[in-house]
C-alpha cells in the first residue's frame, strides 16, 4: 500500500438499509490540506468517523497513517487529532482544566503537559483567564481552544469536522491561519466545511453528494474544468445539475 | 487499566462539585428524606383530641375518663352541649374522637361487670382512625385489668424486632436502597448521556482510552459518592434515630457494595438506551426509581401485592437488598440466612453488565 496519510478503497457504510457512504476512494498526501465538502447529510461526518475508528465501516478498506482502519484502530488513535462537529469541550470546566483533561487522556507526562498548557494559553492570549469557565468564552475562542486540545499530543494527521461552523468571518480567518500553520509544520489536515470560500484555502478538495464523491481536485483545476470563477459556483453547478 | 483513567475520575468529580442539582441529590436529599421519614411521617400518634360526653357522672365514669387522660395518646376535653350535635365537633375539627358514656354506665357495671361505651372516631383518614381505635382499646383493656376483670383470653400483640413500632426502623433500610439506586443508576446514566449529547463522549472515544476504561473512570466517582452516602444515612440512622444494628456491619456494607454494583450496571444499561439526558432521566425513573419505591417492599409489603406485581418485584434489585439490610440491621441475620439474596443480586449485576457492555460499543 502506498504511503498516504489517508487512503481508502471503496469504503462504504450502511445504516440499516440506508447507504450513507458509497465507494469512497481517497488518497491524501502527508502535509496536505484536504477539503472535504458536501451538502448537509452528504455523509462527511460518517466518513470521518470511520477513518477515526469511531464507526466500523460496512465495506471496502482503508488506512490512516499507514494503519488499517479495520484492525489497527488503537494505533491510529495515537496518531490522529479529531475535532467533532458537535462541541467537544466541557463547559463546566475551566480553560486550564479542559487542557489538563485532554492532555491526561492522551497520557502526556506532567512536565510536558504543563509546558503545552502554557504555550496554548499564550497562543490564545488567554493566560490571564486560565481559570475562567469555558462556558463563558466567546465561540471563536472555544473553537480555537478545542483545536488546541485536539493537538496536545502532537498528532500527524488532524481531522476537523466543520471547525468553523457558526463563527464570524474574522474568527474563521484566524482559524484558517492556524490550519495553515499546522500544514507548514508538516501535519496533514482533513477538514470539512460548508463555507465555499474556505475551500479556496485547501490544497485539494473533494465534493461529496449523497454518499459519493462527485469531484476531486485542486480548487483551480475544478474551477477551470467546470468553467466557474469561484468554488461556490463549482459547487452549485455540480450539485444542481 | 491505566493511569489515563485518573483524568476522567478527576474531571467527573469536578462535574459533581459544580452541578448544583447533583449536589442536592447526593447530599441534601438523603438527609432531608431521613428527617422527613424520621419525624414528620411518624406513625405514632400523640395528643389525639378526645371529647368526652359523660352522661353518667359517677366515680366509675370519672375513673374511665382518668384512664384516658393518663394515656399520652389522648388530650381530653369535656363536652356539655347536646348529644345530638356531637357530629359538629368533627366538622369543626375540634375533636378526632368522641367518647360517649351512657347514663347507666355505673349501674350496669356494678350489676353485670359488663357494659358498653360508645367511641365515635373521625374516619376521614382511615389510618389515623385505625390507630385511634387501637389506642382506645389498649386504654380500655388496662381499665378492665385494674378493676380485676379478666377477659376470657389474653389479647397480646407482639411486634417482633420493632416493639415500639418505630417508623424509622422501616424507612431507613428503604431509604438507603432508594438513595443508592438514585446515585448509581440515575446520576450515572444521566452523566453518560450528557457526554453523548454534548459530543464530548466522541472526543474521548477517539483517544487511545478503551471504552472500558472510560466507563470505569466515569463510574468510580459515583461508586465512591454512593457508598459514602449510604454510610452517612446509616450513621445518622444509628446514632441519631437509634435504629439498631444487630448483625455485622461488614456484612451490611458488603451487601451495600454489591447493590451499588447492580444499580450501576443498570445505570449503564440505561445509558446505552438513551441518547440524551431527558430520556436517560425518564428511563431511570421508570426502570429503577419507581420499582425501588413501589415494588420492593419499601412501602408496600410484597406479600400483599397482586400476583403479577409480586413476580415483577422478583426482578427489582431493591427487593433483595431490603431483605439483606433489614435482616442484618433489625434481625441480626448472618450470611447464612441471606446468601440467596447475595446470589440473586450478583446474578443481576453480572447480567446487566454483560448486556450493557455488549450494547455500549454498538451505540457509540
Ligand atoms: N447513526 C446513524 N444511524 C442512521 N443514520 C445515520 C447515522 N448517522 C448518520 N446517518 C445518516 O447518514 C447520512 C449522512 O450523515 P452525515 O452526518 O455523515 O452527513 P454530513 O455530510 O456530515 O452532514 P452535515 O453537513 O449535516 O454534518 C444522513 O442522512 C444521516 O441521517
Ligand atoms: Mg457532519
Amino acid at each position: 500500500m502506498p504511503d498516504f496519510a489517508v487512503f481508502t478503497e471503496n469504503l462504504g457504510k450502511f445504516f440499516g438499509g440506508f447507504q450513507a457512504v458509497k465507494n469512497l476512494n481517497l488518497a491524501v498526501e502527508y502535509g496536505e490540506i484536504f477539503g472535504f465538502l458536501g451538502a448537509n447529510g452528504a455523509g462527511k461526518t460518517t466518513a470521518i468517523r470511520m477513518l477515526c475508528g469511531l464507526l466500523m465501516p460496512s465495506s471496502g478498506s482503508g488506512a490512516v497513517a499507514g494503519f488499517d482502519i479495520f484492525k489497527q484502530g488503537e494505533k491510529i488513535k495515537r496518531h490522529i487529532g479529531y475535532m467533532s462537529q458537535k462541541f467537544s469541550l466541557y463547559e463546566d470546566l475551566t480553560i486550564e482544566e479542559n487542557i489538563e483533561f485532554y492532555g491526561g487522556v492522551y497520557g502526556l507526562a506532567r512536565p510536558q503537559l504543563l509546558a503545552k498548557r502554557q504555550d496554548l494559553l499564550q497562543d490564545l492570549g488567554l493566560s490571564q483567564q486560565a481559570s475562567t469557565l469555558t462556558h463563558d468564552l466567546p465561540l471563536g475562542y472555544k473553537q480555537r481552544l478545542a483545536l488546541g486540545c485536539a493537538l496536545l499530543h502532537d498528532p500527524k494527521i488532524v481531522f476537523l469536522d466543520e471547525p468553523t461552523g457558526g463563527v464570524d468571518p474574522e474568527a474563521r480567518r484566524n482559524f484558517w491561519n492556524l490550519i495553515h500553520a499546522m500544514a507548514e509544520q508538516g501535519k496533514t489536515v482533513f477538514v470539512t466545511t460548508h463555507y465555499m470560500d474556505e475551500a479556496e484555502y485547501c490544497n485539494r478538495v473533494s465534493i461529496m453528494y449523497q454518499g459519493e464523491i462527485i469531484a476531486l481536485d485542486r480548487p483551480e483545476a475544478l474551477k477551470k474544468q467546470y468553467g466557474q470563477t469561484s468554488m461556490q459556483d463549482v459547487f452549485i453547478h455540480l450539485v444542481d445539475r | 487499566m491505566s493511569h489515563r483513567i485518573l483524568p476522567i475520575i478527576r474531571k467527573e468529580f469536578i462535574h459533581i462539585r459544580r452541578d448544583f442539582r447533583t449536589l442536592i441529590i447526593i447530599f441534601a436529599l438523603p438527609i432531608f428524606m431521613l428527617f422527613m421519614f424520621g419525624y414528620a411521617i411518624n406513625l405514632e400518634l400523640q395528643h389525639i383530641a378526645l371529647t368526652v360526653v359523660d352522661d353518667n357522672n359517677s366515680p366509675d365514669s370519672r375513673a374511665l375518663i382518668r384512664a384516658f387522660s393518663g394515656s399520652k395518646h389522648f388530650n381530653i376535653s369535656v363536652y356539655d352541649g347536646k348529644v345530638s350535635e356531637v357530629g359538629s365537633l368533627f366538622h369543626q375539627r375540634a375533636a378526632m374522637a368522641v367518647l360517649l358514656i351512657p347514663h347507666d354506665f355505673a349501674e350496669e357495671l356494678g350489676a353485670h361487670q359488663k357494659t358498653s361505651v360508645q367511641l365515635l372516631i373521625d374516619g376521614s383518614d382511615s389510618n389515623t382512625a385505625q390507630l385511634i381505635s387501637n389506642y382506645a382499646n389498649a386504654v380500655l383493656q388496662n381499665f378492665n385489668a385494674d378493676r380485676g376483670v379478666t377477659l376470657p383470653f389474653d389479647v397480646s400483640l407482639a411486634i417482633e424486632y420493632n416493639p415500639a413500632l418505630k417508623s424509622t426502623y422501616f424507612f431507613v433500610p428503604g431509604l438507603v436502597a432508594l438513595i443508592l439506586m438514585m446515585i448509581s443508576a440515575l446520576l450515572t446514566s444521566v452523566a453518560i448521556a450528557r457526554e453523548k449529547e454534548t459530543g464530548t463522549m466522541e472526543q474521548i472515544l477517539v483517544s487511545p482510552l478503551r471504552p472500558a476504561e472510560i466507563i470505569l473512570g466515569k463510574v468510580i466517582p459515583y461508586i465512591v459518592m454512593a457508598f459514602l452516602d449510604g454510610l452517612l444515612i446509616l450513621l445518622v440512622a444509628h446514632f441519631w434515630f437509634e435504629v439498631p444494628l444487630r448483625g455485622s456491619a461488614w456484612l451490611m456494607l458488603g451487601g451495600a457494595l454489591l447493590y451499588i454494583f447492580v444499580a450501576l450496571s443498570l445505570g449503564l444499561l440505561i445509558s446505552t438506551l438513551a441518547q440524551n439526558q431527558q430520556v436517560a432521566m425518564m428511563v431511570a425513573l421508570i426502570a429503577s426509581m419507581l420499582p425501588t419505591l413501589m415494588l420492593s417492599g419499601f412501602i408496600f409489603p410484597v406479600n400483599s401485592m397482586p400476583f403479577l406485581l409480586q413476580l415483577i418485584s422478583k426482578i427489582v434489585p431493591a427487593t433483595y437488598f431490603l431483605k439483606i439490610i433489614r435482616g442484618v440491621m433489625l434481625k441480626g441475620n448472618t450470611f447464612e440466612h441471606i446468601r440467596l439474596m447475595f446470589a440473586a443480586l450478583a446474578a443481576m449485576g453480572l447480567f446487566f453488565t454483560f448486556v450493557s457492555t455488549k450494547r455500549f460499543k454498538m451505540t457509540l
